[in-house]
């Protein structure tokens, strides 16, 4: 691998590791309000 | 399903969304809200949150899986040679993964957080997509775009099934009009836009038929449209905001269809009255189900 797709291949994977991230953390934060909503029915 | 040398690079994110179809997506989630919000009862907003989301994620995941089957077809077509799976930014077998991943997850989502007779529908709508339109039947049959229109009418009918929990005459009426409705929608934007689908072998009407069959059966289904779309006021099912609505838009729907049903068109044609129906067939669907939910809003406030 050159440097420049060193580069590149970092980058894909650090936004990639953020989009993973962020939608996991949006499920959990769902999973929460949805069992304390459904607890409460 | 073999794999270049060159694709070292892990994929980029976005050609993961890409392959989920986000404008098809569009309408499913306004279609989807659409039932959600006309259905009687109420639910809690982050129930009726996750619902919609689950919709657009199964729409997400059959789009994957349609484009991982048709990865070869779409190669040889102008219009899709771009995505994803056919410029190779994306391994085939990453498509069918993500499809089947989120697929999987949009249903067991709503059947725990909804549930399970949605869950039911939405997994059968997947199915239908993935299945029994892309892999079995779209290769078949000229009839291929009204089948698959039986998969973009689940939105609507999953949508009013998430609040209610039951299945009745509205949501399957709501589903009949999507139904009725894709292959005018479909076969006008085919009359005018030449897809090079008899290259790959896919049956569309236009080229198994021909244009004046085409031109025919997009008048027969604008008529089988009207009183379907009319019907959930007959049946008392909706008041008076949705009844005029639909009667007017379906009436504007048939008198656009005339004269693209009675003529044919000519070397360098510019296909205005094709072109013209096509517009209005997408602003058909949205007004319709926005006068849904306007009228079943305003006879919830006891407006009408």
């Amino acid at each position: 691998m050159t440097p420049e797709e060193e580069v590149e291949f970092r980058k894909r994977q650090r936004s990639r590791n953020w989009v993973v991230g962020g939608v996991l953390l949006f499920f959990a934060v769902l999973f929460y309000a949805i069992t304390i909503v459904r607890i409460g029915e | 399903m073999e794999q270049t040398g060159s694709l070292t690079l892990p994929a980029d994110w976005r050609d993961f969304f890409a392959l989920t179809k986000p404008r098809v997506m569009t309408l499913v989630i306004f279609t989807g809200i659409c039932g959600l919000l006309a259905a009687p009862g109420s639910i809690h907003p982050i129930i009726g949150f996750t619902a919609i989301l689950c919709i657009a994620m199964g729409a997400g995941g059959s789009a994957a899986l349609n484009q991982w089957w048709e990865a070869d077809i779409d190669r040889e077509m102008k219009r899709t040679a771009s995505r994803p799976l056919p410029s190779q930014r994306l391994k085939r077998t990453d498509a069918r993964d993500f499809g089947i991943l989120i697929s999987a997850t949009s249903v067991a989502i709503m059947g725990l957080a909804v549930g399970w007779l949605s869950a039911g529908l939405l997994a059968l709508a997947i199915v239908y997509y993935a299945v029994i339109y892309t892999i079995w039947l779209k290769p078949r049959t000229p009839q291929n775009i009204v089948i698959g229109g039986g998969a973009g009418a689940f939105p609507p009918m999953i949508g009013w099934v998430a609040v209610t929990g039951d299945v009745t005459l509205m949501p399957v009426l709501l589903f009949a009009i999507i139904f009725m409705w894709t292959p005018p929608h479909f076969w006008a934007l085919a009359l005018f836009v030449k897809m090079d689908y008899a290259k790959v072998g896919i049956p569309m009407m236009p080229v198994v038929r021909g244009e004046r069959s085409t031109r025919r059966q997009i008048l027969v289904y604008t008529i089988l449209l009207a009183p379907v779309a009319v019907a959930p006021w007959i049946i008392g099912g909706t008041g008076f905001i949705y009844g005029v609505a639909a009667l007017a838009l379906s009436l504007a729907f048939f008198a656009l269809s005339l004269p693209v049903a009675f003529r044919q068109s000519i070397e360098q044609d510019s296909m205005q009255p094709e072109k013209r129906l096509f517009g209005f067939s997408i602003l058909y669907l949205f007004a319709l189900f926005a006068a849904l939910v306007i009228d079943r809003v305003a006879a919830g406030q006891g407006w009408i």
